[in-house]
């Protein structure tokens, strides 16, 4: 049965993941002026010939259909485009900025987590406590707070004022790490750099903090309404009548239901991280996909662009596939 | 909270009029739920807050004391008032062109506003109705919209955000456009939802006994007795769409200079982090403040009237 219902979701996947290139597609189609005349930019000595060469290269002479087709079958084979302005495909730009992003994404995820689970649990245990107010009042700032400003007034506090953290980048200009992964704490402690990792370490903590400060306060939101639910369920007083300490009903008996709807919500969140990103790189200058996009943007690189919104929608389609699979096995009611 | 039958709503006691079919859930008795309204702190205080920036939004030329974009150039980068070599002339200082950060400040609440309404109501006016009909008619109507609907969801608001910006450009005009193209999904799902709830109820079906139209039951019978999880999911997701606006504005997407627009102003702020913390810090307190007193307003408004929506946002 559970194989039957992974297998329906895998199926549902799909289609929609067809229709997100699509409307990728439509929405390149919007774009003001002619692509080839984006790409020659200001370079005035261009023939007609030339711009007509160019143009049956990148089958813009083809009606929109075929157009549409190219683009699908491209994609299959992981072909996302190339970019206007550094003419390269924009799938090499993205292998080479993705081990940023993806260290960055990564460290905001464990923050959100190591963080707001602490202080859900804790909030419910000890509701109406000041601690319980305390962090539901932090987790309300959290959600209301605009992530990019978040960061500059971190960077105003830890790094211009106190001095702990550096303003911006992955790295210092004189710290070098062997790259293997492309994340630079694995790296570095893979090459037993310890120069580098705490180097990269500092650079990593506070646009991780920013990143994944929303995240963490929908997560202790989320962990306590459902800790509470489960703390008031009747196979606690059960559990406390066969005298079993408090820790190991809280921790074992009621977080472990309670993280059933918490891996829905983290999630869900994976697409304001993926949005997020965009902000945070841009305010850290984090050399990542964000800020690629960003960059972007402002040179009309409009395949980079189209290439990183589809790539983003498909890991956000992913992870929410994966996360529904995840459910399946640790919600028992639906194991049949 | 929620209704069984429409014949629950007499409290007095008395026999409930059979022919009272049409119920409204969200007033029901005013006296009641201003009763109710005082125990929240919460939504109280949260009005108050977005009603001063309504004030300030409105009568922002009366209320600035200098011109949002005029520069004095011979008085850049002042600090705010109480720092040394700041004065009070110009409370909390000037940006780099020399304009009053105040003034920009005071302005910047028009467009923050504007944009969050416009984008919230278009929203909630087109998720609505493709919503209520959707979960009206079901079949090829509901199943197309759905299935766009679930297209939409599979982008990362500000991704999409960000995609539709960078290639329509930025404005105004394009920005209201480009977080409405999206925002109305979560309108049309609670909407379809809520309909298909209610549409077995017996209300609706001595509308229809009754000879009413079709479209005549969807907004004077159903709509009211729905109304209420919409108001709710609107004052929650405005505040949502002010920091989507500040962040397309951050990234250089929505709103230009020399337009006061929040999100801009902060962003101009960084160049300057080290030698003028207050120009990108004052501008997101700004935010900050309306966003928090608007989640303040919206949590409040959905403990009272929708606690099921508890769960979901």
């Amino acid at each position: 049965m559970r194989s039957i219902k992974i297998l329906e979701r895998i199926l549902v996947a799909i289609p929609i993941m067809l229709g997100v290139a699509l409307i990728v597609f439509f929405f390149m189609r919007l774009t003001p002026g002619d692509p080839v005349d984006m790409m020659m930019g200001n370079a005035g000595n261009v023939t007609q010939e030339e711009i007509d060469n160019i143009r049956s290269e990148l089958g813009l002479d083809q009606p929109l259909h075929v157009q549409l087709v190219d683009y699908v079958k491209g994609l299959l084979r992981g072909d996302l485009g190339t970019s206007y302005k550094k003419k390269e495909a924009v799938s090499t730009l993205i292998a080479e900025t993705i081990g940023a992003t993806v260290e960055l994404a990564l460290a905001a995820a464990l923050f959100a987590l190591l963080v707001g689970i602490p202080i859900g649990v804790y909030s419910a245990v000890k509701q109406n406590s000041w601690i319980d107010r305390l962090g539901m009042g932090g987790a309300f700032f959290g959600i209301s707070v605009p992530p990019f400003w978040l960061g500059i007034v971190l960077i105003l506090i830890f790094s211009v004022n106190l001095g702990w953290f550096p303003v911006k980048g992955r790295l210092d200009f004189d710290v070098h790490i062997q790259t293997i992964t492309g994340l630079y704490l694995v790296d570095s402690l893979i090459t037993l750099n310890w120069k580098g990792f705490t180097n990269a370490l500092s650079h990593l903590v506070l646009p991780a903090i920013t990143l994944g400060a929303a995240m963490a306060a929908i997560i202790a939101r989320v962990v306590r309404s459902s800790m509470l639910e489960a703390l008031s369920m009747d196979y606690i007083s059960l559990a406390r009548a066969k005298g079993l300490s408090e820790w190991r009903v809280v921790i074992q008996h009621a977080l472990r239901n309670a993280l059933i709807p918490t891996v829905t919500v983290a999630g869900l969140e994976v697409g304001a991280i993926l949005g997020g990103n965009m902000l945070v790189e841009t305010v850290f200058g984090w050399p990542g996909i964000g800020r690629l996009v960003v960059e972007g943007i402002f040179n009309r690189d409009y395949p980079l662009v189209q290439g990183v919104v589809m790539l983003y929608a498909v890991i956000f389609v992913l992870v929410n596939l994966i996360v529904d699979i995840i459910y399946t096995f640790v919600n028992p009611r639906i194991r049949m | 909270m929620k209704m069984q039958s429409p014949l629950q709503t007499d409290g007095a006691g008395t026999i409930p009029n059979p022919f009272m079919y049409k119920v409204n859930k969200t007033i029901g008795n005013a006296q009641d739920f201003l009763k109710k309204i005082a125990k929240h702190p919460s939504v109280v205080g949260g009005f108050i807050v977005i009603l001063i920036y309504l004030l300030v939004a409105i009568f922002a030329p009366w209320i600035a004391p200098h011109s949002p974009v005029k520069g004095d150039l011979l008085n850049r980068i002042a600090p705010p008032a109480w720092m040394e070599g700041g004065s009070w002339e110009h409370i909390l200082g000037t940006d780099q062109q020399g304009m009053d950060l105040l003034s920009r400040i005071i302005y910047g609440t028009r467009v923050s506003l504007a944009v969050g309404l416009l984008v919230t109501a278009i929203s909630v006016v087109f998720g609505t109705m493709l919503g209520l009909m959707a979960g009206y008619f079901r079949g090829w109507f509901d199943s197309m919209v759905s299935r766009f609907a679930d297209l939409l969801l599979a982008f990362p608001f500000l991704i999409f955000a960000i995609g539709v910006m960078a290639f329509i450009g930025p404005g105004f005009i394009n920005l209201v456009f480009a977080l409405s193209f999206k925002g109305w999904v979560e309108f049309f799902r609670i909407a379809r939802g809520e309909v298909m709830g209610e549409k077995p109820k017996e209300y609706v079906e001595a509308a229809k006994s009754l000879g009413r139209s079709r479209f005549a039951i969807m907004v004077s019978e159903i709509l009211p007795n729905i109304i209420h999880s919409i108001l709710v999911l609107a004052t929650l997701r405005l505040g949502y769409m002010m920091i989507m606006e500040s962040s397309l504005s951050f990234l250089g997407l929505g709103i230009q200079p020399p337009t006061p627009a929040w999100g801009s102003m902060i962003a101009s702020g960084r160049d300057y982090i080290l030698n003028a913390w207050w120009l990108s810090t004052f501008p997101g307190i700004a935010l900050l403040i309306l966003v928090l007193a608007i989640n303040l307003f919206g949590e409040g408004l959905r403990d009272l009237l929708d606690p099921r929506l508890k769960t979901k946002y």
